[in-house]
């Protein structure tokens, strides 16, 4: 009995997807700065599982590789956006969405 | 497959980073008591210089480098060529514009060029996975550079805002890559041209497309995702945004061309309605918000969602014809905004004093060259005649009549004509006689130095070359749309071509 085909590679996908949808829903319902940050981390991560699902499948290499970039470049956006949300901090001494709204329509 | 990295086919990239991490370096090594000014000449020199390895690249035979990720061809000359000169004019406009004792002034220097370097890569980036890296080295850079003004209230809220939404477009983008890959095995644009249509699972080519575009459309701020554009506009400091309303819109519309007109070919039938509905959107919605905005750069934003728009009007068009026309439109839209965006940084201040169109009154008679080059801008961004923005939208409407879209080139002329009244609002008020001597008093006379003339006469030239002679730059959008347009092979570059390439001189 082998493992790895007691679970179908569907359920990985729907997970991803799942994963994908709550980054997005957390993203719009969010009201804290860092926990929206957080949720776009959760759509990154749901994409690489995608990609992992799918290496396996077509059994190429390139869709784990993919992966580490994104890794890579999720932790360079980590790094600028923190730094950014420090700034917004200090100006403004809060981390609510709603109050972050100098500019209005 | 090639066996040489054939470097010449990144070479402009290649300078500009060397350009970027030596800007950086002598920027940590020097004493801090120094001016950081010579860095920004460094920077400019660098992008010239880039910008004629753009036009060397002429020289070589067309094709892929890299291990078929990156391609040299007309098409990627013309977009480099048009985002270097964006950024050499962001550049000079910098140098003069920036307080000569801001801390970090290096560091801004290098990110600009650090941007240009992602923008570049990513009109000659033939997979997606290069693709997406570019995207993201073009918008990190940006999302340092809109909150560079970081003591400010609005800088970093423009900052965050840009950032948030830019990211969450990534992330949309990438799970597009993720259900191509997952589609076709491939992540290669020629070889997603090939095996698309054949795809067992079609559905998860149709989503993966929708995916790829909710991502791009989101970073060319065109309507239904263009709701971050007017924030981070008015709060990003002015010479920052003449850089990020062209040089990455640019680079981001020609992706879009690459995308749908190289990799999704086969659902033509699928996104040109879709695009048409987007076009007619972001026209009208930033068209109708630009009407009653105070300020000038939050109205120069919706303006450029309303651009976003007549450019989308040239997808309509049948193959290279909506190629070429969307390129010309970039070209004259970057001119023609990068420069209203220098007016505007004079004008208003680095800190941002006099941002509203009432500190524009009389603005012919405080500073009258720079009165008249604004109402030159002005007139080129409403589209008459013998300026840039004419022929830009000539060429795009008749595009998407050519098309067989003839409605979507009537909403776009009743947008321009709607579109006059804001631009023609802001032109009377700077050319109105200032009525009180407090008004004339409480705004300064704006300081013109030599580098930010040298960025004025760059865009008013380029502006002008496009309104009278535009048959040159159009061909070469012609010639790029047709190299675009016919897909090579997926790994094709052929091994001997490119090392007797290696050898060869750049042109005189």
């Amino acid at each position: 009995m082998s493992f790895h085909q007691d679970v179908p590679l569907a359920w990985y996908l729907l997970l991803s997807a799942a994963l994908f949808s709550l980054g997005v829903i957390g993203f719009l319902i969010k009201r804290n700065l860092i926990t929206v940050f957080m949720s776009i981390e959760l759509m990154l991560n749901g994409v690489n599982l995608s990609f992992v699902t799918f290496a396996h499948q077509w059994h190429a290499v390139k869709g784990q590789i993919f992966v580490f970039f994104v890794m890579m470049v999720a932790a360079a956006e980590a790094a600028v956006g923190l730094a950014i949300i420090i700034a917004v901090f200090r100006t403004r001494a809060t981390l609510a969405v709603d109050r972050i709204d100098l500019m209005k329509l | 497959m090639n066996p040489t990295p054939s470097i010449d086919r990144i070479l402009p990239e290649v300078i500009l980073t060397l350009t970027g991490v030596a800007v950086m370096l002598l920027d940590a090594s020097l004493k801090p008591a120094w001016p950081r000014r010579p860095l920004g000449w460094l920077a400019a020199i660098g992008t010239t210089l880039a910008l004629w390895a753009s036009l060397w690249q002429l020289s070589l035979p067309e094709g892929a480098g890299f291990f078929g990720t990156v391609e040299t061809t007309t098409f990627t000359v013309f977009f480099h060529v048009l985002i270097c000169g964006i950024v050499l004019v962001a550049l000079l406009l910098s140098l003069d514009t920036l307080p000569p004792d801001s801390h970090h002034q290096g560091e801004f220097y290098a990110l600009v060029v650090f941007g240009a370097v992602g923008m570049c890569l990513l009109t000659s980036a033939i997979e997606l996975l290069v693709v997406f890296i570019a995207l993201e080295i073009s918008s990190i850079s940006t999302y340092i550079l809109a909150g560079y003004r970081k003591q400010t209230g609005r800088s970093p809220e423009a900052a965050i805002k840009y950032f948030l939404l830019g990211s969450f477009a990534t992330a949309f983008f990438l799970y597009g890559i993720a259900l191509i890959f997952g589609a076709t095995g491939s992540t290669q644009v020629y070889e997603i041209a090939h095996l698309a249509s054949t795809a067992q699972n079609h559905a998860l080519v149709v989503i993966a497309l929708a995916m790829l575009l909710v991502g791009i459309l989101f970073k060319v701020s065109a309507a239904p995702f263009h709701i971050w554009t007017p924030d981070v506009y008015e709060g990003a400091p002015s010479p920052v945004v003449a850089l990020l309303s062209t040089g990455p819109k640019a680079a981001t519309f020609a992706l879009l061309l690459r995308i749908l007109y190289e990799a999704f070919p086969a659902l033509h039938s699928l996104w040109a309605p879709l695009l048409w509905v987007v076009a007619v959107l972001s026209m009208t919605i930033g068209n109708l918000a630009a009407l009653r905005q105070q300020n000038v750069k939050r109205m120069m934003a919706y303006s450029s969602i309303a651009h976003a728009g007549y450019l989308l009007a040239a997808f309509a068009g049948i193959g290279s014809i909506g190629i070429a026309a969307a390129s010309f439109y970039a070209a004259a839209y970057a001119a023609m905004n990068v420069g209203i965006f220098a007016v505007i940084t004079l004008v208003s201040g680095y800190d941002e004093k006099y941002p509203m169109i009432d500190d524009f009154r009389g603005l012919v008679y405080r500073a009258p060259l720079l009165g008249c080059v604004l109402i030159f801008f002005l007139i080129s961004l409403i589209g008459v005649p013998f300026t840039g923005g004419f022929f830009g939208k000539f060429y795009s409407f008749s595009a998407a009549v050519d098309g067989g879209a003839l409605a979507l080139a009537i909403v776009g002329l009743l947008n321009s004509g709607l579109a006059a009244a804001y631009y023609l609002r802001l032109a009377a008020v700077a050319a109105q006689r200032p009525s009180d001597e407090a008004n004339r008093a409480a705004v300064p006379k704006p300081q013109v130095g030599v580098a930010v003339s040298a960025a004025l006469l760059l865009s008013v030239a380029a502006t002008l070359v496009l309104g009278i002679v535009p048959n040159g730059v159009l061909r070469a959008a012609q010639s790029g749309a047709h190299t675009l347009q016919v897909p090579g092979q997926p790994t094709d570059p052929p091994s001997a071509a490119a090392a007797v390439t290696v050898e060869m001189p750049p042109k005189p």
